[in-house]
């Protein structure tokens, strides 16, 4: 028999500032939440239709200090009872994304901890390790504001890029059709709630682009949206709101669940899992849900406040970092364009 | 009583470290180097050099602004995050007051200028004849403003700040014999000399450090541009 080993329990406080929210978090172990707060600065972007970066960066400035606090006072903890800093290192909004990484590098400095800088989609991976334990081959469908992308992980750590976007994002063409539609800033969960409701739908064009291939693309699916509006108002003719945002998402839904299931199965993969601010969507949670569950793959997607930007998932994917011996240091900067790279062979 | 010191409203970076009144290091480097990589490896470094540790400082003295929007960002940042973990008092100073406390011992009207582009800067006028009375308050004026408030006052003004150089020839102009240029050793911020003027404020409660914010001295052009839109709609 081998000698019984107790494993000291892991603390981690993760941090996220890369675009709107400001967000502080203590994870216990990699995978439970222990406190998790989000200052959301949705509504002081509304009135100019989308993040303007000046005024997240200001916003970020005011709360940073009052969500660590928070995280630490909801955990009952101090900070000598943490192991480790994480921060979202990138990619993100830089002047968003330096607030976090200054507050975190001081907070690490002044408390001699460890500090980790985190990609944020790897955080948005890992924010199913906060619902069920992760078992690989894991393929997840990452969808949100910036981001389409199909990541193969073959084990804990360690990613592979098969398939992302060549134009827009999934959230982005949200956003545009949303502006055609005269729906006001953020239009994504509005066009969602339309298309449910929809009887009848638009026919758009499914871009599938070469046979074999994962990557997507959503900018002709746009201007296919853009161009039916325009040719209705040359006729002085009235769209029909609900059918032009089923059709729209009908094409979104239909390319991204056949993608995730071509890659699901040539991967051989035991879980899927979709993540991001998109992934909230009912319309694919649904199609999703139902695809995988004939398929026989077990198929996960968070709780909505774990979709969004959080800094739970950014504990837990640091957590993983962490324990891979990764560290960062007081140069630790804000990279904007940062890559998703393995951190586990 | 221990201070740490942090000015990095501007390109400069400037940091120091006081004990009771006495200057245990003080740095400024003006290269272009990024603030966010940059100002944490300095303060981690200048603690080693002095051998203390960062719980055995009593406050901080933080440059608020105006000036680049993230350099005030980067430095408030740290300085409100150390402020808050440590639970030492954080003590705000006008970046454009810093900038002409280095000319404290003239007699008469100094004013220190940080360019904010487009002929527009972030400026202010002390009296230095009797500590630092603002004569004219920091804020953000087109050049040409600030010189006519400045002519105004005929009298000499000497100008501290290396962005006066580009428009020393305007100012010459404007001001002629009264305009006066401070050497440039007195050009960039010390950190030491803002020390010395945070200690001669009331140090703020601890629960003030959350709501601790820049002092940008202007508005985010979307906001600009969206109250501009709010009144043309009336
Ligand atoms: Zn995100």
């Amino acid at each position: 028999m081998g000698e019984f080993i107790m494993e000291k329990d892991l603390y981690i406080l993760g941090i996220e500032s890369s675009c709107d929210e400001t967000a502080a978090s203590i994870v216990k172990n990699g995978h439970e939440i222990v406190s998790n707060v989000v200052a959301s600065q949705i509504e002081s972007h509304k009135r100019f239709g989308g993040v303007v970066p000046e005024i997240a960066s200001r916003h970020h400035v005011e709360q940073i200090t009052i969500v660590i606090e928070e995280a630490l006072q909801q955990a009952n903890m101090k900070p000598e009872d943490l192991d480790a800093v994480c921060v979202t290192e990138g990619p993100g909004l830089v002047g968003a994304l330096l607030i976090g990484v200054n507050a975190a590098k001081a907070f690490a400095f002044a408390n001699d901890l460890p500090l980790v800088g985190v990609h944020h989609i790897a955080g948005h991976i890992y924010a199913n390790a906060l619902i069920q334990p992760m078992e690989f081959p894991l393929l997840a469908l990452v969808v949100s504001g910036g981001h389409t992308e199909l990541v193969l992980m073959e084990a804990d750590g360690h990613f592979k890029l098969i398939g992302e976007t060549r134009d827009d994002a999934a959230g982005e063409a949200y956003d545009k059709v949303a502006r055609v539609l005269n729906i006001p800033y953020p239009g994504g969960p509005k066009i969602d709630q339309l298309a449910q409701e929809s009887d009848a739908a638009v026919d758009f064009p499914r871009v599938w682009l070469e046979h074999d291939s994962y990557d997507f693309s959503f900018s002709g699916l746009k201007s296919a949206v853009i161009n039916y509006k325009h040719n209705a108002d040359q006729r002085s003719e009235k769209i029909n709101p609900m059918h032009v945002a089923k059709g729209f998402q009908d094409s979104v839904v239909e390319v991204l669940t056949a993608k995730t299931l071509r890659a699901a199965r040539e991967f051989k993969v035991k879980q899927v899992i979709a993540a991001g601010g998109v992934s909230a969507n009912r319309g694919l949670r649904t199609s999703l849900e139902k695809t995988f569950k004939k398929e026989g793959i077990p198929f996960y997607v968070p709780p909505l406040k774990l979709c969004t930007d959080n800094a739970a998932m950014i504990a837990a994917a640091g957590s993983s970092m962490f324990k891979a011996g990764k560290r960062s240091d007081m140069a630790l900067n804000g990279r904007p364009g940062k890559e998703l790279i393995s951190w586990n062979d | 009583m221990i201070w740490l010191g942090i000015d990095t409203a501007n390109s400069p970076l400037a940091i120091a470290i006081v004990k009771d009144r006495r200057i245990l290091t003080t740095e400024v480097t003006n290269i272009k180097v990024n603030h966010s990589a940059g100002v944490m490896p300095a303060i981690e470094h200048i603690f080693k050099k002095v051998d203390i540790s960062p719980k055995e400082i009593d406050a901080i003295a933080i440059s608020q602004g105006p000036g680049s929007y993230t350099g005030v960002r980067i430095g408030v940042t740290i300085a409100k995050t150390l402020s808050w973990t440590l639970q030492k008092p954080l003590v705000g100073v006008s970046s454009l007051q810093v900038l002409a406390a280095n000319a404290g011992l003239y007699q008469g009207i100094v004013c220190s200028v940080i360019d904010a582009r487009r002929q527009n800067v972030y400026a202010g006028a002390y009296d230095t004849s009797n500590g630092l009375v603002p004569i004219i308050e920091d804020g953000h004026y087109s050049m040409a403003g600030l010189l006519a408030k400045l002519k105004e006052l005929g009298r000499p003004v000497l100008f501290v700040g290396h962005d006066v150089d580009s428009f020393w020839e305007l100012i010459q102009q404007e001001l002629g014999k009264n305009a006066l240029r401070a050497p440039y050793t007195l050009d960039l911020p010390n950190a030491a000399q803002l020390i010395y003027l945070a200690e001669q404020q009331e140090l703020p409660p601890l629960d003030a450090t959350h709501t601790f914010v820049p002092k940008y001295c202007r508005l985010a052009e979307a906001e600009a541009n969206w109250l501009r839109e709010q009144k043309g709609k009336k």
